[in-house]
C-alpha cells in the first residue's frame, strides 16, 4: 500500500492546541487552588499561541490534507482568530466568578481548550466524518461544562436537556449525511460538491438535505429547534453560558458554510426554502417572547435566537456577498454576546446572581462608566448606529436585497423593531430607575479593563467596519 | 488420509468439523474432571492432608462419582427466579468457555479454526462469560447471588482491558492476530518466547486471568465467608455442574492461552540447545503444550491454596490503577523496541 | 448454503429486534439486544467482515451491554406507567411510521440502492486478512478523524471524572503507599517482662 505522508503544517494550530490542552490537563493534577492560576495562565497562553499559529497562515493561500480532509484557507484562519478571541474573553472574564464560589478547576480551563479544538475542527472539516466529529467534540465539552456546577440542580437539568436535544440533533444530522454518502459513495464534501453540481441524486440528496438543515437548527437554536436554549442558558454558570452563548456560533456558521455553501452549493434553492422558515420562525418568537422575560439570562437566550434568524438570513441568498455578511454578523455577535454576559458577571458577587433585570435598575447611577458599556452592548445587539450591530445588519439585509428577497428583508427589519424594545428597557432600567442594590462593585481590574474594551471595540468596529468587512468580503473572494 | 482430513472438501466438511469439535470437546471435558480432583490432592498435600483418597485406588475414581451425584440430583427452581432466565444461565456460561477452544490450536495445525482475527475472537469470547453469571445471579431473585453477579461482573470488565492490553502487547511482538503465527513467532529457544520480552505483560495476563475467571485469590463473587457461594447460590444438581464445568473449562483456557502466547506453545523447550534439542526431538508438540498448561495450571491451584482473598476494593485497584497503567506503559516501551529492531525478538 | 445461514441470522436478529421493543420485563430487552448485536455480528462475518463483527462482540457485547445490563437489573423499573399514553398517542406514533416508511421507500428504494445499482463485490483469497486491511487504512488515511474520534473519548473520560469524582473530607481510605512501606517495628511492640507467679 502506497502512503504519502501527509502535510503536518496547515493543521499546525490544532496540533499546538490539542498539545497544550493535554498539558494543562495533566499539569493541573500538581496544582492547588492557589496555584491554580497557572491553570489559567497557559489555557490563556494557548489562545494566544493559536491565535499566533494561525493568523501567521492568513493570505497563504488554500492548503489541504491528511488526505483532503483537512483544509486551510482564509476564512477558516479568520473565524479561528475570532474563536480564540472570544474564548480568551470567555476565560478572562470566568477566572473570579468560579473562583469565588468554589467553581475553579482545571478541568474548566481542558474542556473549554477542547471545545475550541472541537470548533477548529469543525472549521477546517473538508469531509463529512470531520464535520460530525468536530461538532460532538464540540458539543460533549459543552455538555459537561453547561453541568459543571454539579450542585446546582438547575444546571444539571439544563445539562440534560442539552445533552438530550444534542444527541437527537446529532444522530439527524448524522443521518442527513449518512443519505449524503449513500448517494454519493463518498465523505469528501468535495466530491459531495460535484456530485450536486451534476444534479446526481435528486430525492435522496433533497431527503438527506432535510435532515442535514434540521440538525443545523438544533445546534443554531433556530426555531423551531430552540427548546434548549432558554433553559441551557439560564441554568448553566454564567461564565458557561458566555462560553455556550458566544464562540460556538461562529463555529455553527463555519459549519453552515461548510455544509451547505461548500459542500451543497448545488442545492441552494432546496435549502433556501428550508432556511427561510427557520429564519422567519426565529426571528418572530425570539423577538416576541424576549419581551415577556424577567430574567436577563433568558431573554439574552431569546435574542440569540433572534440573532442567529438574521445570521441564517444571511446565508440562506447563497451569494458571496451573503456569506460575507453572514461571516460579519457571527463574529461581531459573538464578540456582543461576550460582552453581554460578561457585564452579569460584573455586577454578580458570591452568593448574588446578577441576572435579573432588576439587577440592572439604577446601574447608571451607582457606575455611570460600566452603564455605558452595557448602554452600548444593548444598542449593538438592537442595531442601534453607530455600533458595529446596526452594520452587521445592515449588510446582511442588504445581502438579501441583493438577492431579491425584499420581503423577508422586511420582515427581519420588523422583527428587530420589535426586538429593540427589550433592549431598551434595559437601558431605561439603568438610566431611568433608582438603584435597589448601592453595593460596590467586586470585579478585579482585568475584568474591569477587558470588559470596557469589549465595549469599545463594539464601538470603534461600529464607527470603522471597513476593515472587517474587508477581511469577510476577502475570504469569500470578493 | 491426514492431508485429506485436514482439508476436507463438499458436504464432507460438517462431518469432520464435527469429529474436530468431539475430539477436542471429550478430552477438555475429562480434563475438568481430573482437573479438581488434582485441585482437592493438590491443595490437599499443601494442607499436609492426603485429600480424596477412598473412591476407586488412591481416589482416582473420585471425579465420576462427584458427577455421578450431580447428575441424579434434582434441579431445583425457586419459586420467585425468572424461569427462563434461570436455566439459560449456565448455558450462558459454558457457551462461550466452550466456544473460545475454536480457534485455540493444540499442536501445530491442530485447530478447528485457523482464523486471522483468532486473538480478537478469544477477546470477544471470553468477554461474554460474564453474561451466564450476571444472568444467573439477578434471575435467582436472591440477595446473595445478586452481589456476587454484580461484583463478578465489574471484575470482570475490569481486567478484561488489562487482558486485552496484554495481548496488544502480544500481537506487537508476533505481527499476527493468528495463534497459529504468534506460536510460530516464537521460535528459535525459550529465550525467544514472549515471556522474556513481555515479561510484565506475562504477569498481568496470568493475573487477570486468575481474576477473569474468578478464581481466588480473586473469588469474591464466590466468596463462601460473606455471600454463601455466589451466583451459584441457589443452582442445584446439573445446573451447578454446568457452572462448574464453565469455571474449571475457562482456567484451562487461560493456561493454555498463556502458554501458547507467552510460552511458546507446542514448541520444545529444549530448541536451539545442542545435544538436548536432538534427544527430545521425539516428543511431540502437544505433549509438550500439555506440559506447559499442567505448570499454569499447577499455578492457579497453588494461589488458591496460598493467598489470603482481595478485598473488592482492593481487587478495583490493583486492576485499574497497577495492571492498566503497567500494561500501557509496556506497550509504549515495545513499540519503541519494535521500532528499534531489538534483537533477539523484534528483528 | 451461505444463503440459508444468512436468512436464518436475519430472521433471529428481526425476531431479537421485535422483542426489544415489546418485551415486558426490561431486562429481557435487554438481552434480545445482545442477541441482536450477536447475530448482526454473524452477519457482517458472512460478509467477510471479520474485524468489524468481532469488535462489535467485543465492545458492544462485551462491555457495553454488561453495563447496561447492570444498570436495568438495579432499577427495577416497573413499566406501567410509562406504557400508560400508549393507546392515546398511537395514532400519532402510526402516522410518524407511515410517513417514514413512504419516505424510505421512496428515498432508499431499488432504484438507487438496489441489487443492479451496487456491483457485488469480489471475494476475497483466503489469506486477506480484513483486520490488517482496516487498520492500514485507519492509520494512514485517516488518521486525522482517527485522532479526533481518540480525542472525544479523552474529553468523555475528562468530563465524566469532573462530574462524578469528589472529594469528601473525613472519608477512610486505604494508602496502599504506606501499608506496603510499613514494617515490624511500626506494628509490632516486643515487651519484655517477668514472668507472673501465681499466689499460693
Amino acid at each position: 500500500m502506497s502512503f504519502e505522508v501527509p502535510q503536518f503544517s496547515p493543521a499546525l494550530p490544532e496540533m499546538f492546541v490539542l498539545a497544550m490542552a493535554c498539558l494543562v490537563l495533566v499539569l493541573d493534577l500538581f496544582l492547588n487552588d492557589r496555584t491554580r492560576v497557572v491553570t489559567y495562565l497557559l489555557s490563556q497562553a494557548t489562545l494566544v499561541g493559536a491565535a499566533v499559529l494561525s493568523l501567521g497562515q492568513y493570505g497563504a493561500g488554500t492548503a489541504v490534507t491528511f488526505s483532503g480532509m483537512f483544509v486551510a484557507d482564509d476564512v477558516g484562519h479568520v473565524l479561528k482568530a475570532f474563536i480564540y478571541l472570544t474564548v480568551f474573553l470567555a476565560f478572562l472574564y470566568s477566572r473570579d466568578y468560579l473562583r469565588v464560589r468554589e467553581l475553579l478547576r482545571g478541568e474548566f480551563f481542558v474542556l473549554g481548550l477542547f471545545a475550541v479544538l472541537g470548533m477548529m475542527v469543525m472549521i477546517s472539516a473538508r469531509n463529512l466524518l470531520l464535520v460530525y466529529l468536530g461538532l460532538e467534540l464540540l458539543s460533549l465539552s459543552l455538555y459537561a461544562l453547561v453541568a459543571f456546577n454539579r450542585d446546582s440542580s438547575q444546571a444539571s437539568e439544563a445539562a440534560m436537556k442539552y445533552f438530550v436535544t444534542g444527541a437527537l440533533a446529532s444522530g439527524m444530522l448524522l443521518y442527513g449525511m449518512s443519505m449524503l454518502y449513500g448517494a454519493t459513495g463518498s465523505l469528501d464534501l468535495a466530491r459531495v460538491a460535484e456530485s450536486t453540481a451534476a444534479g446526481e441524486g435528486g430525492l435522496v440528496f433533497q431527503f438527506g438535505l432535510v435532515f442535514l438543515v434540521v440538525g443545523i437548527g438544533f445546534k443554531f437554536g433556530a426555531v423551531p429547534f430552540h427548546m434548549w436554549v432558554p433553559d441551557v442558558y439560564e441554568g448553566a454558570p454564567t461564565p458557561v453560558t458566555l462560553f455556550v452563548g458566544s464562540a460556538p456560533k461562529v463555529a455553527a456558521f463555519a459549519m453552515v458554510i461548510r455544509l451547505l455553501a461548500e459542500g451543497l452549493g448545488g442545492l441552494q434553492p432546496h435549502w433556501e426554502g428550508l432556511l427561510v422558515v427557520l429564519v422567519i420562525l426565529s426571528l418572530a418568537v425570539g423577538n416576541v417572547i424576549a419581551i415577556a422575560q424577567t430574567n436577563l439570562k433568558r431573554m439574552l437566550a431569546y435574542s440569540t435566537i433572534s440573532h442567529m434568524g438574521f445570521l441564517l438570513l444571511g446565508v440562506l441568498s447563497g451569494t458571496a456577498m451573503g456569506y460575507s455578511a453572514a461571516m460579519f454578523y457571527a463574529v461581531t455577535y459573538a464578540l456582543t454576546a461576550a460582552g453581554g454576559f460578561g457585564m452579569i458577571i460584573l455586577l454578580s458577587r458570591n452568593g448574588f446572581e446578577a441576572d435579573r433585570l432588576e439587577d440592572f435598575r439604577g446601574l447608571g447611577a451607582r457606575s455611570p462608566w460600566f452603564a455605558f458599556i452595557m448602554l452600548v452592548l444593548m444598542f449593538s445587539m438592537a442595531g442601534v448606529p453607530p455600533t458595529v450591530g446596526f452594520y452587521a445588519k445592515l449588510a446582511v439585509l442588504q445581502a438579501a436585497v441583493g438577492a431579491d428577497l425584499v420581503w423577508l428583508a422586511v420582515v427581519a427589519v420588523v422583527f428587530s423593531v420589535i426586538g429593540a424594545f427589550y433592549y431598551l428597557r434595559v437601558v431605561r432600567l439603568m438610566y431611568f430607575e433608582p438603584a435597589q442594590d448601592a453595593a460596590p462593585l467586586e470585579a478585579g481590574g482585568d475584568l474591569r479593563l477587558v470588559i470596557s474594551a469589549n465595549g469599545l471595540a463594539l464601538l470603534a468596529l461600529g464607527i470603522f467596519p471597513g476593515a472587517l468587512f474587508a477581511v469577510c468580503n476577502s475570504a469569500f473572494g470578493l | 488420509m491426514f492431508d485429506w482430513f485436514m482439508n476436507p472438501e463438499g458436504p464432507m466438511v460438517l462431518v469432520v468439523i464435527l469429529i474436530k469439535i468431539i475430539a477436542l470437546v471429550m478430552p477438555l471435558m475429562l480434563g475438568v474432571a481430573y482437573l479438581t480432583f488434582a485441585e482437592r490432592k493438590v491443595i490437599a498435600y499443601l494442607h499436609v492432608r492426603v485429600g480424596p483418597n477412598r473412591v476407586g485406588p488412591r481416589g482416582w475414581l473420585q471425579p465420576i462419582a462427584d458427577a455421578l451425584k450431580l447428575v441424579m440430583k434434582e434441579l431445583l427452581v425457586p419459586s420467585a427466579a425468572n424461569r427462563y432466565l434461570f436455566m439459560l444461565g449456565p448455558v450462558m456460561a459454558i457457551a462461550p468457555a466452550l466456544t473460545a477452544w475454536a480457534v485455540v490450536p493444540v499442536g501445530e495445525g491442530m485447530v478447528i479454526a485457523d482464523i486471522n482475527a483468532g486473538l480478537l475472537f478469544l477477546l470477544a469470547m471470553t468477554s461474554m462469560g460474564v453474561y451466564g453469571i450476571i444472568v444467573a445471579g439477578w434471575a435467582s431473585n436472591s440477595k446473595y447471588a445478586f452481589l456476587s453477579a454484580m461484583r463478578a461482573g465489574a471484575q470482570m470488565i475490569s481486567y478484561e482491558i488489562a487482558m486485552g492490553f496484554a495481548l496488544v502487547g502480544v500481537l506487537m511482538a508476533a505481527g499476527s492476530l493468528n495463534l497459529s503465527q504468534i506460536v510460530m513467532a516464537q521460535q528459535g529457544s525459550i529465550l525467544h518466547w514472549f515471556w522474556l520480552p513481555l515479561l510484565p505483560l506475562f504477569l498481568v495476563y496470568f493475573i487477570s486471568g486468575v481474576a477473569e475467571t474468578n478464581r481466588s485469590p480473586f473469588d469474591v463473587a464466590e466468596g463462601e465467608s460473606e455471600i454463601v457461594a455466589g451466583f451459584h447460590v441457589e443452582y442445584s444438581g446439573m445446573a451447578f455442574a454446568v457452572f462448574f464445568l464453565a469455571e474449571y473449562a475457562n482456567m484451562i483456557l487461560i493456561a493454555t492461552l498463556t502458554a501458547l502466547l507467552f510460552a511458546g506453545g507446542w514448541l520444545s523447550p529444549f530448541q536451539g540447545i545442542p545435544v538436548l534439542e536432538g534427544l527430545f526431538a521425539w516428543v511431540p508438540g502437544t505433549i509438550w503444550l500439555l506440559l506447559k498448561v499442567c505448570v499454569f495450571l499447577f499455578c492457579f491451584l497453588w494461589f488458591r491454596a496460598t493467598f489470603p482473598r482481595y478485598r473488592y476494593d482492593q481487587i478495583m485497584r490493583l486492576g485499574w490503577k497497577v495492571f492498566i497503567p503497567v500494561t500501557i506503559v509496556w506497550i509504549f516501551v515495545e513499540g519503541a523496541a519494535v521500532l528499534a529492531g531489538l534483537g533477539p525478538w523484534f528483528d | 448454503m451461505e444463503q440459508a445461514i444468512f436468512y436464518f441470522f436475519s430472521a433471529v436478529l428481526i425476531f431479537a429486534a421485535g422483542m426489544v421493543i415489546t418485551a415486558r420485563n426490561p431486562v429481557h430487552a435487554v438481552l434480545f439486544l445482545v442477541l441482536a448485536f450477536f447475530t448482526s455480528a454473524a452477519l457482517w462475518l458472512l460478509l467477510e467482515a471479520e474485524f468489524l463483527a468481532i469488535v462489535l462482540v467485543l465492545v458492544y457485547v462485551g462491555a457495553v451491554m454488561v453495563l447496561f445490563l447492570f444498570v436495568v437489573m438495579m432499577l427495577d423499573i416497573n413499566l406501567a406507567p410509562l406504557r400508560e399514553g400508549f393507546a392515546r398517542y398511537l395514532p400519532v406514533g402510526v402516522l410518524v411510521l407511515a410517513l417514514v416508511v413512504l419516505e424510505m421507500v421512496l428515498v432508499v428504494g431499488p432504484r438507487l440502492f438496489g441489487a443492479e445499482a451496487v456491483t457485488v463485490p469480489a471475494r476475497q483469497a483466503a489469506e486477506y486478512s480484513n483486520t490488517e486491511t482496516l487498520g492500514e487504512l485507519l492509520y494512514t488515511v485517516y488518521v486525522y478523524p482517527f485522532e479526533v474520534a481518540s480525542v472525544i473519548l479523552l474529553v468523555a473520560i475528562v468530563a465524566a471524572i469532573a462530574l462524578t469524582l469528589r472529594r469528601r473530607p473525613g472519608t477512610l481510605k486505604q494508602e496502599v503507599g504506606r501499608q506496603v512501606a510499613a514494617n515490624r517495628g511500626e506494628r509490632v511492640r516486643l515487651v519484655r517482662m517477668a514472668a507472673e507467679r501465681s499466689k499460693r
